[in-house]
C-alpha cells in the first residue's frame, strides 16, 4: 500500500501531462477546421475535440486504451485486426531469436573464457557488431534469407538473435569468471578436469549474471523482431501495425501497438525475473 | 617420528632442498622464498609461523603445486608436487571455508569425491565418516548459510579429509575466527590428528596456536622469505588446553618470539 501511492501519483502526473500535450498538439487542427467551417469555438469545446479526433497528432490516453480494448478483448484472436494475433506473431519470432541469441551468447562466452585465442580476438568483433545500425542491415538480412528460400519467422528471429546475443556474451564472460582465485585453486588441488570445473563451479557461479543478461536480451529481442517486421511489407506483427499505422496516419493504432509491445516486453522480463528469484533462492545466492 | 612402533626409517613426506622462488612483479622481482631446506616426517604436525610476506603461504602453495619454484627441489611423498597433486596426495584447507552456497554441507563434502569418481555408496560412506570426525554429524542436509563460521571451517576440513589423503595442508584455516572458537577448533584438530595419524602442514601467524598444535615449528621471516629457526617441540602428544600455562609451553613460545624478532632485526 505504501508503495502504491507514489506509483499512482507518478502515473497520474504522466496522464495529466499527456492530456495537456494532446490539447496543445491537436488544437491547431481543431481551430483550422472550425475556421474552415466558419464556426465559433469555445475553450471547453476545443479541449474536448482535441481529445476525440480520428487521426490526432497525439491521441489522448483514453483513445489508446479504447483502441487496445477493442483490438484485444473484442476481436477474435485469429482475426487480422486482433492485436493479440499481431502480438503473438511478433512474440514467437522474439522467443525464437531470444533462444538462439542466448545459445550463441553462452557458446561465445565459454569460448572466450576457455580459449585464449578467442579471448584475445572475439570481443572487439562482438562489440563492433552492435555498432552497426540494425535498421540498416535488417532489410539486407531479410532479402538475403528470402533469396535462400527462408521467410516468415526465421529471418525476424535472426535479427532478434543478432541483438540479443550481445548482452549474454558480456554477462556470461563476467559470470564464468566470477569464481575466486581460491575456488579455482581448490579445483586444481582436486585435479578436476575443465569440464568438471565448468559444470560444478563456473556455471553455477554465473547464474546471477546470466539472469541479468537474459532480461536485457529479451527486451533487445523484441526490438529486433519488430524491426525485422518493418521491411517485410507489413504483413503481420506489431512492427507491421506500426508501419501500416504510419502509412495511413493511424496514430491511435501506432500508439496502441507501442503499448502492446511494452506490455509484452514487461511480461517477458517479469517472467525471467520470477524464474531468477526462484532459482537464485534455491541456490542460496539471492 | 611420533610413531612409537619401531619401524624402518620412512622417507620424508615433504622434502625441500635449496628452494628459491622469485615473483616477477611490476615493482621488480620479489624474493618470496630463499634457500629453503626442510624435511617433514610422516605423522608430523608442522606449523609455519612468521609475519605476512615471509613466504609461509607461498611455501605451502609450492607443496600443493599451486606455485612453481624458480630453483631448487621439492618432493611430496618422494615425487614432484605435480605428480602428488595428480595422485590426490593431499587435502588443502584454505583461509576461507569456500563452501558452495548452492550445495548442502553433505553436497560440498561430496564435491571432491564426485570429481575423483567415487561411486555413490562410497561417497555417502565417506561423507558420514568425515562429518563425524569434525563433529558435524546431523548437519549433512543443512546449507552453509545455516552454519556458524567455525562450523563452516570444520566442514571445509571435512571436505579436505574426505578423499583419504595422508597429507593435510592448511593455510591459516582459523585466521578469520574469534579466539574462543579458535581454541575449540585447535583442540578438535589435535584430536583429529591423533585419530587419523595424518601429516599436517599448518600456516599460522599466532604463536600460541603454533606452539599448542605442533610437533615441529618452522619460524620464517620476510624479505627475502626464509626459515630462521626450526623448533622440535618437547611437549607430549596429549595436550589439554591448559598446557598453555606450563613453563615448557611458555619457553617454546618465547623461543618462537625470539626467532620472529631476530628475523626483523635489520628492518
Amino acid at each position: 500500500m505504501r508503495n502504491l501511492i507514489p506509483v499512482l501519483t507518478v502515473v497520474a502526473v504522466i496522464v495529466a501531462i499527456w492530456y495537456a500535450a494532446a490539447v496543445w498538439l491537436n488544437a491547431q487542427w481543431v481551430l483550422d477546421t472550425a475556421a474552415r467551417q466558419d464556426r465559433e469555438i469555445g475553450t471547453s469545446e476545443l479541449v474536448l475535440e482535441t481529445w476525440s479526433q480520428d487521426k490526432p497528432r497525439l491521441p489522448a490516453p483514453h483513445q489508446v486504451v479504447t483502441e487496445l480494448w477493442e483490438t484485444t478483448v473484442e476481436k477474435n484472436i485469429t482475426s487480422k485486426r486482433s492485436l493479440v494475433y499481431h502480438a503473438w506473431v511478433t512474440l514467437s519470432a522474439t522467443l525464437a531469436g531470444f533462444a538462439m541469441g542466448t545459445a550463441l551468447g553462452v557458446a561465445l562466452a565459454v569460448g572466450i573464457v576457455y580459449v585464449r585465442v578467442m579471448d584475445m580476438s572475439v570481443m572487439p568483433w562482438v562489440i563492433a557488431s552492435q555498432t552497426i545500425p540494425i535498421l540498416a542491415i535488417a532489410p539486407m538480412i531479410i532479402v538475403v534469407l528470402n533469396a535462400m528460400g527462408l521467410s516468415g519467422l526465421l529471418p525476424k528471429a535472426m535479427i532478434s538473435m543478432y541483438l540479443s546475443f550481445f548482452p549474454v556474451v558480456v554477462g556470461m564472460v563476467k559470470g564464468l569468471r566470477a569464481p575466486s582465485r581460491m575456488q579455482l585453486d581448490q579445483m586444481r588441488t582436486w585435479n578436476a578436469t575443465q569440464g568438471q570445473e565448468f559444470l560444478r563451479l563456473r556455471l553455477p557461479s554465473s547464474m546471477p549474471y546470466l539472469f541479468a543478461s537474459l532480461k536485457i536480451a529479451m527486451a533487445a529481442s523484441l526490438v529486433g523482431a519488430i524491426v525485422g517486421e518493418l521491411p517485410t511489407g507489413a504483413v503481420a506483427g506489431l512492427g507491421a501495425r506500426l508501419l501500416a499505422g504510419s502509412y495511413y496516419g493511424q496514430t491511435i493504432q501506432i500508439w496502441s501497438a507501442l503499448f502492446m509491445a511494452a506490455i509484452v516486453a514487461a511480461t517477458m522480463v517479469g517472467l525471467i525475473g520470477l524464474v531468477q528469484r526462484l532459482t537464485l533462492k534455491r541456490m542460496g545466492m539471492a | 617420528m611420533t610413531n612409537a612402533m619401531p619401524q624402518p626409517a620412512e622417507p620424508p613426506v615433504i622434502s625441500a632442498k635449496a628452494l628459491n622462488l622469485i615473483f616477477q612483479t611490476n615493482d621488480g622481482p620479489v624474493h618470496a622464498l630463499r634457500d629453503v631446506d626442510l624435511e617433514v616426517g610422516k605423522g608430523d604436525f608442522v606449523s609455519f609461523i612468521g609475519p605476512s610476506g615471509c613466504g609461509k603461504t607461498t611455501f605451502l602453495r609450492v607443496m600443493a603445486d599451486l606455485e612453481q619454484p624458480t630453483s631448487g627441489e621439492v618432493l611430496v611423498n618422494g615425487v614432484s608436487p605435480e605428480a602428488a597433486r595428480k595422485a590426490r596426495a593431499y587435502g588443502y584447507v584454505f583461509q576461507a571455508a569456500g563452501l558452495y552456497p548452492w550445495r548442502t554441507i553433505g553436497g560440498n563434502i561430496r564435491l571432491p569425491l564426485e570429481i575423483m569418481g567415487y561411486d555413490k555408496a562410497a561417497q555417502a560412506e565417506r561423507v558420514r565418516e568425515v562429518l563425524e570426525l569434525v563433529e558435524l554429524a546431523g548437519f549433512e542436509k543443512k546449507y552453509p548459510w545455516q552454519l556458524s563460521g567455525g562450523m563452516q571451517q570444520r566442514a571445509s576440513i571435512a571436505r579436505a579429509l574426505a578423499f583419504e589423503a595422508d597429507l593435510l595442508l592448511m593455510d591459516e584455516p582459523f585466521g578469520a575466527l574469534d579466539e574462543i572458537v579458535r581454541d575449540h577448533l585447535n583442540e578438535q584438530l589435535l584430536a583429529l590428528w591423533a585419530r587419523t595419524r595424518k601429516t599436517i602442514c599448518f600456516v599460522t601467524h599466532s604463536i600460541p596456536e603454533a606452539v599448542y598444535l605442533s610437533t615441529k615449528i618452522v619460524v620464517m621471516s620476510p624479505r627475502p622469505g626464509r626459515i630462521t629457526d626450526v623448533i622440535e617441540s618437547p611437549l607430549p602428544k596429549e595436550r589439554p588446553l591448559d598446557i598453555r600455562d606450563t613453563p615448557e609451553f611458555l619457553e617454546i613460545a618465547h623461543r618462537v618470539r625470539e626467532g620472529l624478532r631476530a628475523g626483523h632485526a635489520y628492518d
